[in-house]
Parts: structure tokens; C-alpha cells; sequence
């Protein structure tokens, strides 16, 4: 929700400063067009002379043209497009007659300037909604004053209105005299049965950028006076600097200064290649003074506490020992994950120009605040002397959460007094990383008269634990004696949220150990979820649990059907299902046998994420989280020796390629609930579903990713 | 430092640039043709692709003292209007994510579409597998690829 009224100096400047930024951008779209998928030609009203200003996201100008602010961080998750057409939707106007620009920070205007956590759409619906909604009532009111009429006899389609004599007016002309309205607190909204705009397919509004090559990208920036700096860092985790010797970089073409700062040196150049190069000519002692930590260190310790007790368990319903002591059986697996990198194909970069005053910052970062904040402090300066704008980011994955990149930009600017474009090559946005920390769970479980009677998970993790509410994910609820025991291991490895944080390991190791025990109790691994679910709200146990067993049991049964799953007969299918962030998920894996090696064929998969807002965007979200889960499953594998990063490049570290992308088939569950969101949640499910898939075809049982290290082991 | 005159989409364009400096690097920081993307500076990813005498090469493995006067075409260049049949099959079937990889994975497609009208599945995924995408769009660009080579 906005907080200030827009007619304050502070609105008007930030406006203008937005513009400025944006001018360039609106031409551009000109030619770009935001038309529907079916207009074949791009049609479009001309650019206005005159902007009105309505609120922190809408200008109509005159012509009828609209501009709408898209406050959040784009790092491919569409919500560009998407949240703006949320706006356009209750404004009533035709989408081919928007535009969209990126928002800079502003704190005062917007609630939630974050990518993260699948949040954007859930959390701006209401208050998108209502900015859209209110323009549009106080363009209607004008109207209606000038007929004389009332507000209700007034009727509005893509941004025209007209009273029941068939009198019309376009939202363009009245515009100038509808913005000096006040706009209301409140104001009814549409039925969303009634959506025109929402839940058609609308091309990404960078489109055209995109395929012409276009420089939307940090990468990209360029700007007068601009050096270029690469950074050396610590080669390990743990070190300091000693001493460092730049004789030989300084003789590079290009090269004009070394800087260094805290246990890093930047070397500043003229372009991309000389920094690069004059990184790489710089020599250094270095001193290791925490602990150099490697792989077979993590390992053993993630086992060390797997086998003990939190001090306070994260949830206890009943009494798991007392039901192992009396259970007929009781199964324990463990399953363990690596770190990971993140690899945002566009590695880290930031913009930064400090001078006397103000401080520019621009490039990708997914906290936009938090980047804002940092600064701040670093150099000492008030936040509101610091700009902070957001490009279009060459992915995110949870990397862009964290601004050390435009940090070290800030400082390295402040240092040498001129604007500065920071870059990280490949080897340093994999080494200097922040990353998915390794993991591990245990599973036991103890079986009474073929039933389920505890189930005790216990987590280790480095630098973190699970989420508050996971505890109390299935399949909480529906065994009498459950535990949950949790324990946060610290690292000196940085590390951070990567996409579907927790859930992207712990939905494979729950996944596939529920599909491990149907088959030692003799069900069908659908039925078994299914049975748990009932269970679960038709006798619950203990407080409240984390999710909703008819939306659950829905996605499951849609993607059993839509999958053949009950007449699969030779085929080898692999079933999985999993809640996170907000949203329900149930994919199941086919995988073929290929002269005795196992290919993923095709994932059919069955969403709940409330209406879907843009349905191709959607799709595209789906997907790739579905894919990128099967490959990090697959193939990511990332390991540390005395504390240095063993990969450092593609030729070293895996990524999933077209090659071994299988096709995908989604099916959404019809919805007008309030949509949640969709960057992260299919990618849980997907290594569960390959897992047993893989099983069903091979007989082998994965516990450890990544697979392929382990399927060398297949017969 | 040297001067170079070389060939770029349609027209020749002098820089000064040390001999190493791979063509990706003089694109972006000389000729300010940012389309062309770094992504690992090894040959592994495809986001440098461009045309050199119509074959998709890797800028960032190719030293600008090697260029000489073959003619090199960026994804700036790859049509007049932004038309080319795949940059529509692109916005048909609305392919990027976050983009960064696109103009490679464009590219790269653009040089087998001009050498086999007609690729098969098969023929696609051989070639478009130097090309990764983080996003994992992939299912996304074999479709538009071979939506393009029925244009
Ligand atoms: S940047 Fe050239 S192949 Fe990756
Ligand atoms: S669209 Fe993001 S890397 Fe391909």
C-alpha cells in the first residue's frame, strides 16, 4: 500500500528521477509493444506530451497511453509483466495501451521492493489491485461529474467510458483533470470472473529487448567516466591478506590503479579485459586464520549430529521413543546434499558512483532496501543521499538476496573517486559465492500392525535450520508419535537461501523416503499419500499443521490422473508431491531404459498456486524450476579442499542442458483463490519424482545427491 | 595498443584493443554491442555466441588479432526490424526467462537454421548443446526453434 499522499515534492521528484531514467525506455517501447498474443500488428497510442500522475504506479497521458510502474526486482520470474497487468486489470484499460518501467527503490512508495520466497504476486495482489482500482474510480468520478450523472451509470472499457446515452470519454482526456482527485481509501473490486486481462498469456514486456540484444543488463551498464574493477579475493575460505604484489598487473594495457580494501584488491581499468587480465597478474601471500574446512569435514559432521537430539526439538507430537520401543519395525535413512553455487548466468555486478552529493548504485540485486542499508553504513552516509536503481537481472536463484557485490562497488568507488562498473568473472561468482549450504536428514520411522506410529526427522545444516512453519509440514498431523529435531551447524563458508530454500533437499529426501516405506508396507506410493492426508483432517494429531489436506490430496489426485499413474503397467513411473511456498505441487517422473541407461522422458505436473495471473509465464516458471531441480538433483556437485572452492567453471561444475531437459505437461487446478507465487515451488518435487522413477526402472535407491556420481553404481 | 579494423554486422568498425582481447570483450567495451554476453570466458556456455562468416563461433575464445576481415554478425545485426524468424518464434512462444542467455541460444540456432532448413529434434539438441540456460527454458527454445524453421 502507498504511504504518502502523491502530491507531496517527494513524489514529483522521484518521478522525475524515475523518468529519467526510464526516458529511454519508453521510446523503446514504442516499438517494443506490451500488445496481447493475438494482435498481430503492434498497435498503440502515441506517446503522450503530457504524463498525468495518479499514484505510485499509474500516468496516464494524454493520448490515453499508460505508464505503470513495476516496483519489484526482475530476475526472470516475469513479475515485469505480470504485476503490472495486475494493476491494468482492475484499471480497466486495454493492455496494448501499457507501459511498463522498472521502479528504482523507494521506500516511501512501495511495501515489498523484493524478489524472494515466490512473494511478489501473493503479497502485491491486494495492493495492486486497489492502485488500479482506485484510478479507475476516480476517473469514472470525473466523468460522471461532468454528465451529471452518478458513478454507477457510468461504464468503462479499455479505458473509455460511457453514460447510458452513449456519451464517451477515454481516460486520456480526462486524465489532467481526474489525477487533481483525491483518490478514495478503499474501493470495491472486480469478480475475478469478470478478469479480462489476468489469466491471459501476455508477452514479457522485455521482449523485444531481449531478442534484439538490447542493454538491459548490470553487465550492460555504460556510463560517462566509467572504470571497470575485478577483484581479487581470499582463494580459500578462512584468510587474510598478507601482502600482495601488483608490479606486473600495473603493466597491462588498460590497467590504471590498484585498490585495496579490507582483504581484497581491485584492480581498475579501462575495460572488461584489461581488469581481468590485471586481476590475474596479481600475486599475494595469504594467511589462514579460521579453520580451512573441506567436503569429507562437512560430511562427518552433518553424521555427528544426525545421530543426536536438538536440545529443543523443533515440534513433538506423542512420544517417538516410547513408540520405536514398542514398534514391530523401525526403518532410518539418511540423505545428504553439497553446497551448491548459485550460477546466475550473468555473474554478480554492480554499478556505483559516490560522490560529495549523492551515491548512485545500479545494478542487480534482488533487495534493492537491504543494499540501500548496507551502503549506508559502510560509507557513513544518510539513505536518503543513496539511489538505488534495479536492472533486469540475468537470473537470481537466491545469489541477489545478498548485495555483497554492489558493496564492494560502493567502497571500490569511494576509494578511487569515480564511477565504477564491479565485475565478478565466472571464477569468481563461483568461488566467491555464497551457496546453498550442504545438508543432511534422517528419517526413522516405526512401524506397529503395518501403520506408521512415529516419525522422527532430524535436521543439520550449515548456518540455518528449516523455516518456522516446516516442522509442521506433512506429513505432520497424521502419525501419532512425531518429532522434528533440528540442528544449525556453523561454517565459515558463505552461505545463503538458494531457490525453494530447505524444501529444494528436503522435499527429494522426505519424497523419496515416503516412496521407500510404501513400498516396505506393501501400498501404493499414491495411496499411502493420500491415506496420510485423510488421516490427517479427518483425525488430526496435535496443534495445527502447515497445509491444506483437500488442496494437497487435489494436485496429487490431477497429477495421478493426468499421468496414467493407476494403469502404468511396465512403465517407470516416479511419484512425488510437495507444499512450498504457498503452493501445491505433485509431479511424477517417467524414465525410459535406453540399452540399460536410465533417460528422464516426460514430468506430467499438477499445480495449485490459486488463479494464474499470466498462464505462458507460468509455464515458463514451472518448467524451469522443474528442470533446474532435475539437473542440480542430476548433476550439481560442488566440494571444498582446505577450504578453497574445487570448481571454479562450467568445465568443472555441471549445469543441466537441453539434452537432458525432459518434455513436461502441466495441469493447473482450477482456481479464483488469490494466487500465490511460483518461482520456486515446483523445483522441490522434481528430484523426489526422478529419484523414484529411477528406482522403479533401475531397483537402485538414491540418498545422495548429486545422482550421477552414484549411478555409475547401476548395473 | 593496436588497431584493428574488422567487420561487423554489414560494416567496418576500427578499435584499438591489445591483441589478446577475445572479440567478446571489443563488441561489448568498444562497439558497445552488449547483446553479446559473457557468461564463463571458456567456450562452455554459448551466451558469446555471434556469426563469424556465418558459422556460430565463441567471442569469448576469439582473440581480436585472429578476426582479420571475416565478417562477423551479433544478435544488433542479426536482422534489420528485430524480425528474424526466430527472434519472432522467440516472442510467439514468449521463450526467455531472465534473457541473459537468449541472444546466444538466438544466435546459435540462427547459424544451423541457415545451413538445414529443416533440423530434426535431434539435430537440434546436438547443436543447441553448447548453449546452457540457467533458467532451463529449454523446452521453451527447442519449440520456437522449431516453430521458426516452418516460417
Ligand atoms: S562466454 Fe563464451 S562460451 Fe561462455
Ligand atoms: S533465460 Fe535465464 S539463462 Fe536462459
Amino acid at each position: 500500500m502507498t504511504k504518502n499522499n502523491p502530491y507531496t515534492n517527494s513524489r514529483r521528484d522521484f518521478l522525475k528521477w524515475g523518468m529519467a531514467s526510464g526516458a529511454g525506455l519508453v521510446v523503446g517501447f514504442n516499438f517494443i509493444g506490451c500488445q496481447s498474443d493475438t494482435a498481430p500488428v503492434e498497435i498503440m497510442k502515441a506517446m503522450p506530451s503530457v504524463w498525468n500522475e495518479f499514484d505510485a504506479y499509474i500516468k496516464i497521458g494524454d493520448t490515453g497511453l499508460v505508464s505503470i510502474f513495476s516496483q519489484n526486482p526482475e530476475i526472470g520470474q516475469n513479475i515485469k509483466t505480470s504485476m503490472p497487468m495486475i494493476v491494468a486489470e482492475e484499471l480497466d484499460v486495454a493492455w496494448r495501451d501499457v507501459i511498463v518501467e522498472q521502479a528504482p527503490l523507494n521506500t516511501d512508495w512501495y511495501e515489498r521492493q523484493v524478489a524472494g520466497g515466490s512473494q511478489s504476486i501473493r503479497q502485491g495482489w491486494t495492493t495492486l489491485r486497489q492502485a488500479g482500482a482506485k484510478v479507475r474510480h476516480i476517473l469514472l468520478k470525473t466523468a460522471a461529474q461532468k454528465w451529471g450523472i452518478n458513478i454507477e451509470d457510468c461504464k468503462v472499457k479499455d479505458g473509455v467510458i460511457s453514460n447510458p446515452t452513449g456519451e464517451q470519454l477515454s481516460y486520456g482526456e480526462i486524465a489532467a483533470e481526474a489525477s487533481q482527485q483525491t483518490l478514495p481509501e478503499e474501493v470495491e473490486l472486480k469478480d475475478p470472473k469478470e478478469f479480462k486481462i489476468i489469466g491471459q498469456s501476455k508477452k514479457n514486456v522485455d521482449l523485444n529487448g531481449i531478442v534484439t540484444g538490447q542493454p538491459l543488463f548490470g553487465y550492460d551498464i555504460k556510463k560517462e567516466g566509467m572504470v571497470h574493477a575485478c577483484v581479487m579475493r581470499p582463494p580459500a575460505f578462512g584468510m587474510e591478506l598478507v601482502a600482495f604484489d601488483d608490479t606486473a598487473a600495473k603493466t597491462i594495457n588498460g590497467v590504471i590503479e590498484t585498490v585495496k580494501f579490507g582483504d581484497k584488491v581491485a584492480v581498475i581499468a579501462e575495460n572488461t579485459w584489461a581488469a581481468m587480465k590485471g586481476k590475474k597478474a596479481l600475486t599475494a601471500e595469504w594467511k589462514q586464520v579460521e579453520k580451512a574446512e573441506d567436503s569429507a569435514y562437512h560430511s562427518e559432521q552433518l553424521m555427528l549430529h544426525l545421530s543426536k537430539k536438538a536440545d529443543e526439538p523443533r515440534r513433538v507430537d506423542g512420544d517417538v521413543d516410547i513408540a520405536f520401543a514398542e514398534a514391530d519395525e523401525v526403518i532410518e535413512r539418511i540423505y545428504e546434499a553439497p553446497f551448491l553455487p548459485h550460477n546466475c548466468m550473468e555473474p554478480m555486478n554492480f554499478y556505483a558512483n559516490v560522490t560529495e552529493d549523492k551515491v548512485e548504485l545500479e545494478g542487480p540485486i534482488q533487495t534493492p532496501a537491504w543494499q540501500q542499508d548496507r551502503v549506508s553504513k559502510i560509507l557513513d552516509r544518510e539513505k536518503s543521499d543513496i539511489n538505488v536503481k534495479m536492472t533486469r537481472m540475468g537470473g537470481g536463484f537466491g545469489r541477489r538476496l545478498y548485495g555483497d557485490f554492489g558493496d564492494e562497488a560502493a567502497e571500490i568507488s569511494s576509494l578511487i573517486n569515480k564511477p565504477v562498473k564491479l565485475l565478478f568473472t565466472r571464477e569468481d561468482d563461483m568461488t566467491a559465492g555464497t551457496y546453498r549450504p550442504a545438508s543432511a536428514y534422517r528419517f526413522k520411522v516405526g512401524i506397529k500392525d503395518g501403520e506408521i506410529s512415529a516419525y522422527h526427522l532430524t535436521e543439520a545444516f550449515y548456518n540455518g535450520m528449516m523455516f518456522g512453519q516446516m516442522p509442521s509440514n506433512f506429513p505432520c498431523g497424521a502419525i501419532t508419535n512425531y518429532r522434528v529435531d533440528c540442528h544449525n551447524i556453523k561454517s565459515n563458508i558463505t552461505t545463503g537461501a538458494w531457490r525453494a530454500p530447505y524444501a529444494n533437499f528436503l522435499a527429494f529426501a522426505e519424497q523419496a523416503f515416503l516412496d521407500e516405506l510404501s513400498g516396505i508396507l506393501d501400498k501404493d506410493p499414491v495411496e499411502f499419500r493420500l491415506e496420510l492426508l485423510d488421516k490427517a483432517k479427518s483425525d488430526p494429531v496435535g496443534e495445527k499443521y502447515n497445509y491444506d489436506a483437500d488442496k494437497f490430496a487435489s494436485v496429487i489426485k490431477l497429477a495421478a490422473e493426468k499421468s496414467g499413474w493407476y494403469n502404468r503397467g511396465n512403465k517407470h513411473l516416479g511419484f512425488c508431491a510437495y507444499y512450498s511456498h504457498n503452493t501445491y505441487v505433485a509431479e511424477v517422473a517417467e524414465v525410459e531404459l535406453s540399452e540399460g541407461e536410465p533417460i528422464i522422458k516426460k514430468i506430467y505436473c499438477a499445480v495449485d498456486c490459486g488463479i494464474v495471473i499470466n498462464p505462458k509465464a507460468a509455464l515458463n516458471q514451472i518448467e524451469g524450476g522443474i528442470i533446474d531441480g532435475i539437473g542440480h538433483a542430476m548433476y550439481g556437485d560442488f566440494s571444498f579442499a582446505k577450504g578453497q572452492p574445487q570448481s571454479d567453471n562450467y568445465n568443472k561444475y555441471r549445469l543441466i542442458r537441453m539434452m537432458e531437459a525432459p518434455e513436461i505437461e502441466t495441469h493447473f487446478v482450477e482456481s479464483y483463490n488469490d494466487p500465490t507465487g511460483l518461482g520456486e515451488p515446483t523445483l522441490p518435487p522434481a528430484g523426489g519424482a526422478i529419484a523414484n522413477a529411477l528406482f522403479s526402472a533401475t531397483g537402485k535407491r538414491f540418498y545422495k545427491q548429486p545422482f550421477v556420481k552414484e549411478m555409475s553404481l547401476l548395473g | 595498443m593496436p588497431q584493428y579494423t574488422i567487420h561487423v554486422n554489414g560494416q567496418p568498425k576500427t578499435v584499438e584493443a591489445d591483441s589478446d582481447t577475445p572479440l567478446l570483450w571489443v563488441l561489448r567495451d568498444n562497439l558497445s554491442l552488449a547483446g553479446t554476453k559473457y557468461g564463463c570466458g571458456i567456450a562452455q556456455c554459448g551466451a558469446c555466441t555471434i556469426h563469424v562468416d556465418g558459422n556460430a563461433m565463441r567471442s569469448c575464445s576469439l582473440p581480436i588479432s585472429k578476426v582479420g576481415d571475416q565478417k562477423i554478425t551479433t544478435i544488433e545485426g542479426l536482422s534489420e526490424n528485430g524480425d528474424h524468424p526466430l527472434q519472432k518464434a522467440w516472442a510467439t512462444h514468449d521463450v526467455p526467462q531472465c534473457g541473459y542467455c537468449q541472444s546466444g541460444q538466438i544466435m546459435t540456432a540462427a547459424a544451423l537454421l541457415s545451413k538445414n532448413k529443416r533440423p530434426s529434434d535431434d539435430e537440434i539438441i546436438e547443436t543447441m548443446h553448447g548453449n546452457i540456460c540457467r533458467c532451463a527454458s529449454y523446452t521453451k527454445i527447442k519449440e520456437a526453434i522449431k516453430a521458426a524453421s516452418k516460417l
